[in-house]
């Protein structure tokens, strides 16, 4: 770990206007970061606070949740709102890390994680996402951990979140304060990027800005969703493959679908052909099965790693066949 | 904060810091250092690399010869290595200034996994400390073998593992004079003393080590690694006490590791389900000659586990870039058992016979290689015993028959035998005149309970409270003692033990007798006892406070030494088990929970019933995560460890483990020791591993023979 200091604002144009220095980073709830910084992974010579900023608020309004970004992982899990409306975000939280980090971590934090590929977090070796051109031996690697969706010949880290696959399914949003103390809006699903031949630039969000709150506004798909995470331990371990599934039925058919997959992409998966492939249909194993055979479409596989399609296609089945029963 | 003080909990006036700086490439040369940066940032005391350290002495023969690395040259020999150390006055200055050095190397070809040498392999120069040879053989080398023989041959493979003890290695070191003190996280310290008086050529006795508790050790703490004698370096020559605490991920390579294990099984079995022959074959994984030698032997238990006309085994090394591996629970037994255990199964499930049953027609009733009568063996009892209390009778022994709604169920079990070891130890004991006593030895507790038993068996032996018993271990300058490893602290320490107690309690009858008074004088010593504190005995009761006023002394004090009985070398020592497991598998994800465990023991007398059991479910654990999830990962491009974390490299947590029932069949070994213990430490590990593949089979009818066993291997 290297020096920096750190200060706490207690408004957040302040801090918005602090973080547009490069050579900042902002600080949440410190569960990520500190290991970042104690792996010499980032070193940035000041830190921000979010902590003072009052955004820890969880509020449902007229059917739209809105989930503070310093809202902790342990109160969003357990709010009954969250467990009754959207129990695919109150399950991804209760699977992810353990309850001492999900008491500190919070929702943009979580969102905002950076990836677990072992390459990126030892400075032993190159990484591209970590010193831009070094090159990337997890490809020719030990790669069994990483994406298969998503990859670049530069990159094939996986985002790590269990959260954001949640929040993806269900079409969740993003409330950003720029420096310039403007709010904006911005749905999930144009959050993220693709490594491509930039895989430092994880996401859409510029220099100084903060993410203030995660949005949900479209209850009719939340309430019968689940999420199922595949992992090698009980507990306290990452996805080797994830699910959110959510699905709403009318009449016995399937109106609206939504999938997302967790552990196998570059960034938290859709995948929409599934979706469309549910969509009309009576639910039933066969049709689960046969909506999901093209899960994989595009995947760029290693040795090791290629038997996430197969898992992708089976935690899926059984995540639909959990709230369709 | 709890009582228990560590090795780095220590505190000295004036204490720098030391921090490792490790190599970044497997094999080749340092070709300098960028030390400019480094030096210049704030309280960097010193920087220690090949180019200033100091030049040390031959090691003397050591249990396992560890010389490397420490500084003594340029030579890079695997991906982790020490290249410098960094002193300044705090750890967190040393940790910034540690990265900040830059080494330029050049890099050679790296042998960087164990398949790249694989047809290279050699014969172990000192295998099993020259206590067993690498090959042996009964009988026919290859029997010819009638038809309708049947045989399995299979190869099992087992991976890096690393101890990861809760307590990282640490030293604190200081210099006063010629003489030197460290406070050091060890298994054992009489051993830590040696090599580092042998290292600095100094005296024994100008070394003191101190160690009054060890965080877990598992055999990572056996040796004296390079970072205990690089921070008695680092102190020399900054000339204040120096702290080195090597950090979780520099843990991967500073102190040893199981190495991988490749075993080629051969068996042949009458259509009876008698063995004909059986072959084990072991290639392991060693450093680099350099670096040192170490060979997992995990064909010594095939050696003795079954009674067969044909046993033969072999071990031999593949040399690759990586630090020197060393023993962890159940070195050599817990590998090799994963190997004849699963090939057991394999066999009883070709035969149709049940696999108690199979193994009991194998029955071993002698030592078949070194052709001795074991010293006690109650294996039946086990089997017996652990199949009832796990309801062994419910199985259906087609593989894939059994389910719990959607999940398969599978029950597997295996046999369980870990060598009963002693050596030489001793000990005092201090009886004052309050009634309470001081037992002192030079073992170290390692999380066992040592302080307790010891503590009990004194207390026993001179008939006082346990309160009013203290121990007191871990200090160099105390009654020599042995390495806590091998399961033998009990067997060893508690003998010296007693017979120090004894000691003191002659004495003290001899001055009930002599200044106890008239009717006192004619009593034999055979008829006096002591209880509550007191001579009893036909003449009437002295409390021992009263013995020591009209004695006019104030202490009474007995050293022992104890030793194996000269009768030993003519038994085969063993203890034994039989493990039981319930698994459900989930068919379309290949997740794996075990659900049910009973582990039946014999593991000769029992001290502490509370100790006892805590070795015997920890031993069960660990053999879980060995079974299920422990792997360390390699890149094989660079040689370089890529899980060296404890988030990344997964042991069992609290939610894999379920309800374990463990059973300790009566039995005493009278021959073993006077006590009639027989080691607890590694038995409850061995076993584990195959009885969960062996489930895993009969709930999938897949067969995993490589460890950990993955989701991946089981996504049909
Ligand atoms: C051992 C372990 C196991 C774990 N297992 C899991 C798991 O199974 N699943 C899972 O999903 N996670 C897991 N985690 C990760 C954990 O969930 C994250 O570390 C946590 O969510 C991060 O939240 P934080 O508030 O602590 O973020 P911090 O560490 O404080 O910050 C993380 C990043 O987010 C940025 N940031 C934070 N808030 C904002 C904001 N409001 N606006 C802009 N930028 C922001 C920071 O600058 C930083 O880059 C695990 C963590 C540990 C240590």
């Amino acid at each position: 770990m290297q020096n920096f200091s750190i200060t706490s604002p207690s408004n957040l144009p302040a801090a918005a206007a602090a973080g547009q220095n490069s050579d900042t980073a902002f600080i949440a709830g410190g569960t990520d970061m500190m290991q970042l910084l104690k792996n010499n992974v980032i070193t940035p010579s000041k830190l921000i606070d979010l902590e003072k900023l009052s955004l820890s608020e969880i509020k449902s309004e007229n059917g739209v949740l809105r989930l503070g970004a310093m809202a902790t992982m342990a109160d969003v899990a357990a709010h009954p709102v969250v467990r009754q409306n959207w129990p695919a975000i109150s399950r991804a939280l209760l699977l992810s890390a353990s309850p001492q980090v999900r008491n500190m971590g919070t929702m943009g934090g979580n969102l905002l994680q950076r990836t677990r590929c072992l390459y990126f977090r030892d400075t032993g070796f190159a990484c591209n996402k970590r010193a831009p051109g070094s090159g990337c031996p997890a490809i020719p690697g030990d790669s069994r951990d990483l994406a298969i969706l998503g990859t670049s010949p530069h990159c094939i880290a996986t985002h790590p979140s269990d959260l954001p696959v949640a929040l993806m399914a269900l079409d969740a949003e993003l409330e950003l304060l720029t420096p310039e103390g403007t709010t904006r809006r911005m749905s999930l699903s144009k959050f993220y990027r693709l490594p491509g031949t930039t895989p430092h630039i994880e996401s859409n969000l510029e220099a100084g800005q903060i993410i203030t709150a995660v949005i949900l506004a479209d209850q009719a798909i939340g309430r019968l969703s689940t999420y199922l995470k595949v992992r090698d331990r009980t507990s306290f371990a990452f996805a080797l493959v994830s699910a959110a599934v959510a699905l709403d039925i009318e009449d016995g058919l399937i109106k609206n679908a939504r999938v997302a997959l967790g552990g196998v992409g570059t960034m938290p998966w859709r995948v929409h052909q599934v979706e469309l492939a549910l969509c009309g249909q009576k639910p039933s194993d066969r049709v689960f099965e046969l909506a999901t055979l093209r899960i994989g479409e595009g995947a760029q596989t290693t040795e090791m790693n290629a038997f996430k399609v197969k898992l992708a296609q089976r935690t899926v089945v059984r995540a639909l066949q959990a709230i369709s029963a | 904060m709890g009582g228990a003080k560590y090795a780095a909990e220590f505190e000295l006036p004036d204490m720098a810091h030391a921090v490792l700086v490790q190599s970044t490439i497997a094999a080749g040369k340092i070709l300098g250092f960028d030390l400019i940066a480094a030096k210049a940032m704030p309280g960097v005391l010193v920087i220690i690399t090949p180019d200033n350290a100091e030049k040390l002495h031959n090691l003397k023969p050591a249990q396992q010869k560890v010389t490397y690395p420490l500084l003594q040259n340029a030579d890079i020999k695997f991906n982790g290595q020490h290249v410098a150390v960094v002193v300044a006055d705090t750890f967190e200055r040393a940790t910034a200034a540690a990265a900040a050095v830059r080494v330029h190397y050049r890099a050679t070809k790296a042998v960087t996994t164990m398949d790249q040498a694989f047809s290279e392999s050699v014969t172990p120069k000192n295998f099993s400390n020259g206590r067993a040879k690498p090959d042996s053989q009964i009988g026919e080398t290859s029997p010819i073998l009638p038809s309708g023989t049947l045989r399995v041959e299979q190869i099992y493979t087992t991976p890096i593992e690393h101890h990861n003890p809760m307590e990282p290695h640490a030293t604190i070191a200081h210099w006063s004079g010629e003489q030197l003190t460290v406070w050091t996280a060890t298994q054992g310290i009489s051993g830590a003393q040696k090599a580092l008086s042998s290292l600095f050529g100094l005296k024994p006795q100008n070394v003191t080590v101190i160690c009054p508790y060890v965080g877990g050790g598992f055999g990572s703490k056996g040796n004296t690694w390079p970072p205990a004698v690089l921070a008695a370096m680092a102190t020399r020559q900054v000339n204040r006490p120096v702290k080195l605490v090597v950090t979780r991920e520099q843990m991967f390579t500073s102190n040893g590791y199981r190495p991988r294990t490749v075993q080629r099984i051969k068996l042949a079995a009458n259509p009876d389900g008698r063995l004909l022959s059986v072959r084990h074959d072991v290639k392991t994984q060693t450093s680099m000659p350099e670096v040192g030698e170490f060979a997992e032997p995990s064909a010594l238990i095939t050696r003795m586990l079954y009674s067969a006309p044909s046993i033969g085994t072999s071990h031999r090394l593949v040399q690759v870039n990586h630090g020197l591996p060393t023993y962890m629970r159940g070195p050599g037994e817990s590998s090799g058992a994963f190997a004849i255990e699963s090939a057991m199964d394999e066999m009883a499930a070709a035969l149709k016979i049940d696999p108690i049953d199979f193994r009991l027609r194998n029955y071993a009733e002698r030592d078949p290689t070194a052709d001795l009568p074991f010293a006690s063996k109650a294996l039946r009892e086990c089997y017996a015993q652990g199949a009832a209390a796990f309801g062994w009778e419910k199985r259906n022994p087609a593989p894939r028959s059994m389910r719990d709604g959607h999940m398969l169920v599978g029950m597997g079990m295996a046999t369980s035998s870990y060598p009963t070891n002693r050596m030489p130890a001793s000990a005092s004991v201090h009886l004052t005149a309050d009634g309470s006593a001081l037992v002192r030895s030079g073992t170290q507790d390692i999380g066992t309970g040592t302080y307790t038993t010891l503590a009990q068996v004194a207390a026993d032996e001179l008939g006082l409270p346990l309160g009013k018993v203290r121990t007191q271990l871990g200090d160099s300058r105390l009654p020599p003692a042995p390495v806590s490893g091998g399961s033998m602290t009990s067997a060893s320490v508690v003998p010296a033990v007693q017979a120090a107690a004894q000691g003191v309690k002659a004495q003290l009858f001899a001055l009930a007798i002599s200044h106890g008074g008239f009717q006192w004088q004619s009593v034999s010593p055979d008829v006096l006892t002591l209880i509550d504190s007191a001579v009893d005995g036909p003449a009437g009761r002295i409390g021992i406070g009263q013995l020591f006023t009209l004695a006019k002394i104030k202490q009474l004090n007995a050293t022992a030494g104890a030793q194996p009985a000269p009768d030993a070398n003519d038994y085969s020592k063993h203890a034994f088990g039989a493990q039981f497991v319930e698994v459900r598998v989930d068919p379309d994800l290949g997740i794996v929970r075990v659900s049910r465990w009973v582990g039946a023991f014999d593991c000769g007398r029992v001290l502490n019933a509370k100790t006892a059991r805590s070795q015997l479910i920890g031993g069960i654990i660990y053999g879980m995560g060995m079974a299920l999830f422990e792997e360390t990962r390699i890149d094989r491009n660079t040689g370089r460890i890529t899980n060296a974390n404890i988030s990344d490299y997964l042991v069992a947590v609290n939610a894999d483990v379920p309800e374990i029932e463990t059973i300790i069949v009566d039995s005493i070994d009278p021959i073993s020791n006077p006590l009639g213990t027989k080691g607890i430490g590694e038995l409850p590990m061995v076993g584990a591993a195959p009885a969960i593949a062996n489930a895993v089979y009969h709930a999938t009818g897949t067969r995993i023979r490589d460890l950990p066993i993955r989701i991946e291997q089981l996504l049909a």
